[in-house]
């Protein structure tokens, strides 16, 4: 295969879409130009005015206390006089509404900084392993508060590991407290814990007990997959390991945790040994989940279902047998060694094979767009709108299963069109600024057809040649 | 060039002379074109919440705190029949049960048995026994077999949704539409674009499929109020979880009024929008258009999201009650936007599995097997709950936890796509929903 169309493959399909210099940098070897990419530590998202997640909680705790002093302040106002309850209800909802005005700046901060890095970033392949890893433990931001965590959660839990082990990403992931929210797991309480024996004696109507979506998904999304050999005895078995997986609340300095950070809280606890996947694990409180994850990320069920989802994501929607099972050896010999695991996909040939087999994400599209023209991009408000309109808000897959990975998940008629109807208003408001003509070639390389090349040199505008260019059968795909 | 001409000649580029026959078509002989309209409730809906056997002892014991009282006590259930009742936020589905045209069947689930939603949500939409087994959906496959003579459009179903969900996927041709704020392009421009993509079938066929709908949304606005857009996302629902209680698990129920304003940049769901469902009015009023037109769809599916209730679920108020005024004032919208339509309409709502019978430990469900299923519409001979009850009672329980199946989903679906659309009946046992041959449809589920 020519230097031009590996090159062009490793721009848009391993990294985010080319930008202008970028084929010319990629030179020779276009498998090394990935690789070296893995060298070095993960890299730091600029964070200038992004705050950590255990802050955003400590935020949300002191909200919540001042709408509750205000609720307390209704109710007794109730009892004195219709005019200071009314007044009263109105600073309680005062306060309600503070929710969102906390939130949404914290959103949109964390979404410009993402977007801020997929645009400029020269290491395009760590960054979209990144948003693969954050997509495969997914949390999504249109449930309770995680809007306000989602950005913070990929910072903490999944950043620092991208180019570590995947067991420690694991651990990482499922002790943070922005997992922890989204899959209920903060206030599961074994049945004969002590909590709930205490809770049992002095009120013997409250209902106590597992919830068990933080296990479940973990198997089934996280790890060894649906089909990776578990029952509905090991879900409970490995819910009832996971009791006092929880948060530290506003007080929880305490019991010696940072309010708004990880805590085991062992009343909660579920005490005696429990037997997950066919091992018993013997009870150790919080290291009994250590130790279930440990396992979970060593067994081959996880080492392929990681490794499909891999190839999926860089290959093809079914993805060739050969690659998958190169993927899942590197997994398994290596230990779950991330950057080997990578290695194994970039030297498989048929990641390397034209034409492009994979359909691209709104998501895909707007960076590589952005990338591409090298539109400006403000930090301070990235186009939450454009992504939303796309289908594909930012942080909000809408389930712990994440955004899909197949073209027909994506290539539908109305988004098509969506797309097109972007790329015009683009057009029309840089185009005068931009030469399609030496963009294409830029862009796309020696996978720019004949026939586009051709349609874009014959426009009747410079708007309407971006269109043209963007729009382009090569471009909707990498 | 005009549109239309530009449509055709666009389509015709790209391999599929997709809308040739459109305008010819004048409906079916007898006048009365049958509508179905399918809406995928993801999540697991729990079917003891929307349709609760307040008439079961087993009821009220195992549900604790999210038990909803009987009909006639305060805050409680609207009823259906003696066994069962309605949760208080279904007021216009109960309406339609009084007028006839509901249909509940409750204890009912798909083959599936296993408590994963993507898997359940698989089996629900492929149509199959076993999950991932095809990437076409049962309803696309249904289309494909209606015979011609019933329903010459070319395109037979619309999604509300930018990208059609599995369901609809296959060798049917269907399009897809979602509300946009963009401005239409110029058609010149169109037509270059067109023309770079009759190289490529795919692309070609996706952007006739979407200039086609595009133009029945037109159509149907002209006179009336064209739709102003505001990229409101087409998912009726997606999950809208309560800000609060969940951060912080000691709150009260501050649930119904904090999801109305949890903090995305998502518009408040209900409080300051006036009556439920306001905000879907756009997406439904398209909906309606679509389906009123002649010669448009005959078949809409809509995607719903965010009935996975494991924390806080609530009872007769909170989080899911919420939810569900949303769904019934949607549902509501609907029949009114289709006016006389409505009289030859069918609309299906169905989840992929149930929940829990028991509450679990954080005041909610977890996933269980056997739930309910909807059918309303004018064309419905509603007014009745089918089920063959199980009961509640712990030794009657599916696994000690769920409610037990007693009828198969696919009953349903059979039964709908038979009287409804006419789908043939050898089609449904090989086609539609392959290995369902012990699977009898239901009969007598439409009014004649």
């Amino acid at each position: 295969m020519d230097n031009g169309l590996t090159a062009a493959i490793a721009a848009n399909r391993f990294g985010l879409g080319a930008r202008p210099g970028e084929l010319a940098a990629i030179g020779g070897s276009a498998p090394d130009w990935v690789r070296a990419q893995l060298d070095g530590p993960a890299p730091e998202i600029a964070s200038e005015g992004l705050q950590s997640s255990a802050s955003t909680l400590v935020q949300i705790y002191d909200l919540r206390r001042t709408i509750r002093a205000a609720r307390l302040g209704a109710a007794g106002g109730a009892d004195g006089g219709n005019g200071g309850a009314n007044a009263e209800s109105a600073a309680a909802i005062g306060a309600f509404r503070k929710l969102p005005q906390l939130i949404r700046p914290i959103y949109l901060a964390e979404a410009g900084a993402r977007f801020r890095e997929s645009v400029s970033t020269n290491r395009p392949f760590v960054e979209r392993l990144t948003q693969f890893w954050s997509n495969h433990f997914a949390v999504s931001a249109d449930k309770s508060v995680l809007a306000a965590l989602a950005g913070s959660y990929e910072r903490e839990a999944i950043r620092p590991y991208v180019l570590g082990n995947f067991n420690d990403m694991l651990l990482a992931t499922e002790r943070h407290p922005a997992m922890l929210l989204y899959l209920d797991n903060q206030v599961s309480m074994g049945p004969d814990s002590r909590a709930a024996r205490n809770i049992a004696r002095r009120n013997p109507d409250r209902k106590t007990g597992i919830n068990e979506n933080l296990a479940r998904e973990t198997l089934e999304l996280h790890t060894v997959g649906v089909d990776g050999g578990y029952t509905q005895t090991d879900v409970t078995a490995f819910s009832e390991v996971l009791t006092g997986w929880s948060i530290a609340g506003p007080a929880g300095w305490l019991s010696g945790a940072r309010p708004g950070t990880f805590l085991f809280r062992a009343p909660m606890h579920e005490p005696g040994s429990k037997v997950v996947m066919g091992r018993s694990y013997p009870d150790s409180g919080y290291d009994e989940g250590v130790e279930v994850l440990h396992d979970l990320a060593r067994r081959p069920a996880t080492a392929r279902f990681i490794a499909t989802k891999l190839a999926r994501h860089f290959i093809a929607d079914d993805p060739p047998a050969p690659a998958v099972d190169r993927i899942a050896a590197a997994f398994s010999a290596s230990g779950g060694d991330l950057p080997t695991v990578y290695r194994a996909l970039i030297d498989s040939p048929e990641a390397w094979q034209q034409p492009a087999a994979k359909y691209k994400t709104p998501s895909d599209f707007i960076v590589s767009s952005f990338r591409g023209l090298q539109l400006p991009v403000r930090a301070d408000k990235p186009p939450v709108g454009l992504f939303q309109l796309l289908g594909q808000r930012i942080w909000m897959p809408g389930s712990p299963a994440g955004w899909p990975d197949r073209s027909a998940d994506w290539d539908g008629a109305s988004g098509l069109l969506k797309r097109i109807e972007w790329a015009d208003g683009v057009g029309q408001r840089v185009g005068p600024r931009r030469n399609a003509m030496e963009l294409a070639p830029q862009m796309l390389g020696s996978g720019l057809s004949a026939a586009t090349r051709e349609a874009i040199a014959h426009a009747e505008s410079a708007a309407q040649a971006l269109v043209l260019l963007l729009a382009s059968p090569e471009f909707m795909r990498r | 060039m005009k549109r239309r001409e530009f449509l055709t000649a666009g389509a015709l580029a790209a391999g599929g002379a997709l809308m040739s026959s459109r305008v010819t078509f004048a409906g079916m002989a007898n006048g009365r074109k049958p509508r179905l309209v399918f809406v995928i409730l993801r999540g697991a809906l729990d079917g003891l919440a929307a349709v609760p056997a307040c008439g079961d002892p087993g009821y009220a014991e195992l549900r604790g705190d999210l038990a909803i009282g009987r009909p006639g006590t305060d805050g409680g259930a609207l009823p259906l029949d003696g066994l069962f009742a309605l949760h208080p936020s279904l007021s216009f589905m109960q309406q339609s049960y009084t007028a006839r045209e509901l249909i509940v069947f409750h204890a009912v689930a798909s083959p599936y048995r296993d408590r994963s939603h993507f898997d359940g949500q698989n089996v629900l939409e492929t149509g199959y026994p076993q999950p991932h087994a095809v990437e076409t959906g049962w309803l696309n496959r249904a289309l494909a077999a209606i015979p011609a003579s019933l329903a010459p459009e070319k395109e037979r179903g619309i999604s509300i949704a930018p990208t059609a969900p599995l369901l609809m996927r296959g060798p049917a041709e269907v399009t897809s539409w979602s509300p946009s704020h963009l401005a239409p392009l110029d058609d010149q421009t169109l037509q270059r674009i067109a023309d770079m993509y009759s190289r490529d079938p795919v692309l070609g066929q996706k952007l006739a499929e979407a200039l086609a709908a595009e133009q029945i949304a037109d159509q149907g606005a002209a006179g009336g109020a064209a739709g102003t857009a505001s990229g409101a996302n087409s998912s009726m629902m997606q999950g809208h979880a309560d800000a609060l209680d969940q951060a912080v698990p000691e709150t009260s129920d501050a649930s119904a009024r904090s999801i109305l304003s949890s903090g995305t940049n998502r518009r408040p769901l209900l409080a300051e929008r006036g009556k439920p469902g306001a905000q879907y009015a756009e997406v439904i009023q398209a909906a309606a258009r679509f389906l009123k037109q002649e010669d448009g769809p005959q078949v809409a599916v809509f995607d719903t999201t965010g009935w996975d209730t494991h924390f806080n679920e609530g009872g007769a108020k909170g989080q899911l009650a919420v939810r569900l005024a949303v769904l019934d004032a949607a549902l509501g919208s609907l029949k009114a936007g289709l006016g006389p339509v409505w009289n030859d309409t069918a609309v299906l709502l169905a989840t992929e599995f149930g929940r829990t019978v028991a509450e679990n430990g954080t005041r909610g469900t977890d996933h269980g097997t056997a739930t309910a299923a909807y059918l309303l519409g004018g064309a419905v001979k509603g007014g009745r709950v089918v089920a063959d009850w199980p009961g509640l009672s712990p030794q009657k329980l599916y696994q000690a936890r769920d409610l037990r199946p007693t009828l198969d989903l696919r009953s349903v679906m059979k039964g709908v796509l038979a009287e409804q659309l006419g789908v043939p009946q050898r089609a449904l046992e090989s086609s539609v929903f392959p290995g369902s041959g012990q699977v009898r449809p239901l009969t007598g589920l439409m009014r004649t």
